[in-house]
């Protein structure tokens, strides 16, 4: 009896899965035929690779504190690049190439952390605001509204020199300026599906509330909230970066683009016989932003050509 | 149509009300001897800072203090900003021109050339324009707005040696400018010039606009142009452009007449977004740029914890955005004949 049981969910279960592989299979294969979004899968493998093995690529001065980027003297003349320091040095004589290449994992933490968060934050509050209507949905929408109606930039840095500058607080403002979106996604894509028969259906079974929510209702709505995700990583990191870079993100020294590229205001302009004689200090520090931004935009944008059904068959 | 009118102005009353409450939240974050620093004027009062805390009410029950600074807000009192030494509504219209002229010269160009851009790509979908339209969008949003504007600077300030120099004017023409001689209208460098009929200044405040007008544009035309793109194609799609087509109208009517001007709808529901990134482009490219305006008096506030004017700075932008986007509602309203007469 038991094993019949389970045996009947197997074969359900691998009925419910077919088409979902058929799927992914799809994309992959609607994936692989568009040369951006494979550029964008490089650019992210090859950020992916520094961040993992940033200890061997850089191997840290400071073991406890593998963030800090080693000086080299205290001189405020950056120094081009040598052997020594292979993308030169920044004013205060800080290793460019040590603090891009920790600075890699910086990016990483926060965006993931950030978008992580903000997902799901979004994920709980929409589905409540969406699901149970109301005066509940009311006032989540009322602060949804409020929160978008700021400037990220604007607000984040109020809330960063409120709660005192780091990395940690930056973050944190990200999260309070970031989930607005999400949340408002979410609720609408319960809205849409919410009466649609197969959530009718999965009510009369009698299915709870959160069943229906998690195994009903967002795998119909997961497709647009993962572009908007991969955007937002890119998003996220450029706004953290600018941030430390106008002083209000990583403290001085600590390894983040962002806060490099501050170092370089004051060299971007040389000597009057060779004006771009300090172009390392700004340019590459800069391109490394650069392109971990595209590459999270260059994907996002695939998997919108990709998912989306609207776009997808034509 | 006037009951939705009615509806929309209503909302804006509890948005309202909710940044107001963001802005007390952040006030709330500082302790209140960080508070109670924008008090002190004489040096002798810090040795009673407890007293400071005390006479302001600064450790009354939160809801006390809310309601007391709201009254303040409503009488038009910001408090004082030390970063700019003067009252923060003062200090507000006193940067106000140098970013409405950043504005004014960069919004025609977001605008014309997202639009333009945009609808080129989706009439030739798929084609080498629209590949090379696009990546050009997504290589714009994904510049860091700070890194772009130095390098511009390297560049056209270092190695052009000051050929487009940063700050708002050039030495002489801002001595003359704030001399006697020169008749202050609006406060805007350029507009004055040309009402002073003075050209060089005319010529010199150009110069100076050049590279964060470019700076601004390039990175928040890709906003304009992506939706652009996306409206144009699923207009292309609509029945009435078969029609169009099938009735043998040239192609370049059916684009211009149809196609564009229905397309151009979603764009303006965006726009509001666009003054929300303009109002983030603007606090960067003034920074780097050393123009004197609202982003960079904001910037100020930030790193050296100028509470007024960080407070002031969220409930300017709180506000205007919100007006912005009931202007836009509304106009959506009168263009859009589905919600006019629904």
């Amino acid at each position: 009896m038991k094993v019949s049981i389970t045996n009947r969910k197997r074969s359900e279960f691998k009925e419910e899965l077919l088409p979902r592989i058929k799927e992914i299979k799809f994309s992959f294969n609607r994936f692989k035929k568009s040369p951006l979004s494979l550029m964008g899968l490089t650019l992210i493998i090859f950020f992916l690779g520094i961040a993992i093995f940033a200890p061997q690529l850089a191997p840290p001065k400071y073991p406890h504190n593998p963030y800090r980027i080693p000086r080299d003297g205290y001189s405020a003349i950056p120094r081009p690049p040598s052997p020594e320091h292979p993308f030169g040095t920044t004013e205060g004589q800080y290793d460019i190439y040590y603090g891009v290449i920790w600075g890699t994992r910086t990016a990483f933490r926060v965006g993931l952390t950030v978008v992580g968060s903000i997902l799901v934050i979004g994920i709980i509050l929409g589905s409540i605001s969406g699901y149970y209507g109301g005066v509940v949905d009311e006032v989540i929408m009322r602060i949804v509204d409020t929160f978008m109606s700021l400037p990220t930039l604007v607000l984040a840095m109020a809330l960063v020199s409120a709660l005192g500058r780091s990395l940690d607080n930056v973050m944190k403002a990200l999260i309070i300026v970031g989930w607005p979106s999400y949340a408002r996604l979410v609720r609408g894509d319960i809205l849409s599906v919410r009466e649609e028969d197969y959530v009718e259906a999965a009510r009369a079974v009698g299915c709870s509330n959160l069943r229906i929510i998690f195994r009903h209702v967002l795998p119909n709505a997961i497709y647009p909230l993962l572009i908007m995700a991969s955007l937002d990583i890119g998003a996220m990191v450029l706004t953290a970066a600018a941030l430390s870079f106008l002083g209000l993100g990583a403290p001085v020294g600590y390894a983040d683009w962002g806060q490099m590229t501050s170092f370089a205001r004051n060299w971007i302009v040389g000597p009057p016989d060779n004006p771009l004689a300090y172009w390392y200090t700004i340019t590459i520090p800069g391109l490394f932003i650069l392109f971990f931004v595209l590459g999270w935009n260059l994907l996002g944008d695939a998997f919108r050509d990709i998912l989306d059904p609207r776009l997808r068959r034509r | 149509m006037k009951s939705y009118i009615i509806r929309r102005v209503l909302l804006v009353i509890p948005v309202l009300f909710g940044v107001s409450i963001i802005i007390f939240a952040i006030l709330s974050l500082f302790s209140p001897e960080q508070r109670a620093a924008t008090f002190i004027t004489d040096v002798r009062q810090l040795r009673d800072i407890q007293g400071v805390i005390r006479k302001h009410h600064l450790d009354a029950p939160i809801y006390m203090q809310y309601f007391s600074w709201i009254k303040e807000v409503l009488k038009g009192n910001l408090g004082w900003s030390k970063t700019a030494s003067r009252p923060v509504l003062e200090a507000f219209f006193y940067f106000l021109p140098n970013t409405v002229e950043l504005s004014l010269f960069s919004a025609p160009f977001i605008i014309l050339i997202g639009i333009y851009l945009g609808s080129t790509a989706a009439v030739h979908q798929d084609k080498s324009v629209d590949h090379i339209t696009r990546a050009i969008a997504i290589i714009g949003w994904s510049l860091p707005t700070f890194w772009f504007g130095l390098l511009l600077l390297m560049i056209f300030y270092g190695y052009f040696k000051g050929l487009f120099p940063p700050e708002s004017l050039g030495l002489n023409s801002s001595l003359y400018v704030n001399s006697k001689d020169f008749m202050r209208f609006t406060r805007i460098n350029t507009i004055d010039a040309l009402l002073n009929r003075e050209w060089w200044i005319f010529v010199d405040a150009l110069r100076h606009l050049v590279l964060p007008v470019i700076t601004l544009t390039v990175v928040q035309c890709a906003l304009v142009m992506r939706i652009m793109r996306s409206s144009m194609l699923e207009v292309l799609g609509r029945g009435y452009v078969i029609t169009a087509r099938a009735k043998g109208a040239d192609e370049k009517t059916v684009i211009k007449k149809h196609v564009r001007r229905n397309a151009m709808i979603p764009v303006i529901t965006v726009s509001g977004y666009l003054f929300a990134g303009l109002m983030n482009g603007v606090v960067i490219t003034e920074t780097i740029f050393n123009r004197k305006g609202l982003g960079w008096w904001w910037w100020r506030a930030a790193v050296q914890l100028d509470i007024p004017a960080i407070l002031g700075a969220v409930l300017f932008n709180g506000v205007l955005f919100v007006l912005t986007n009931l202007v836009i509602d509304l106009l959506y309203a009168y263009i859009d004949p589905r919600i006019r007469l629904g």
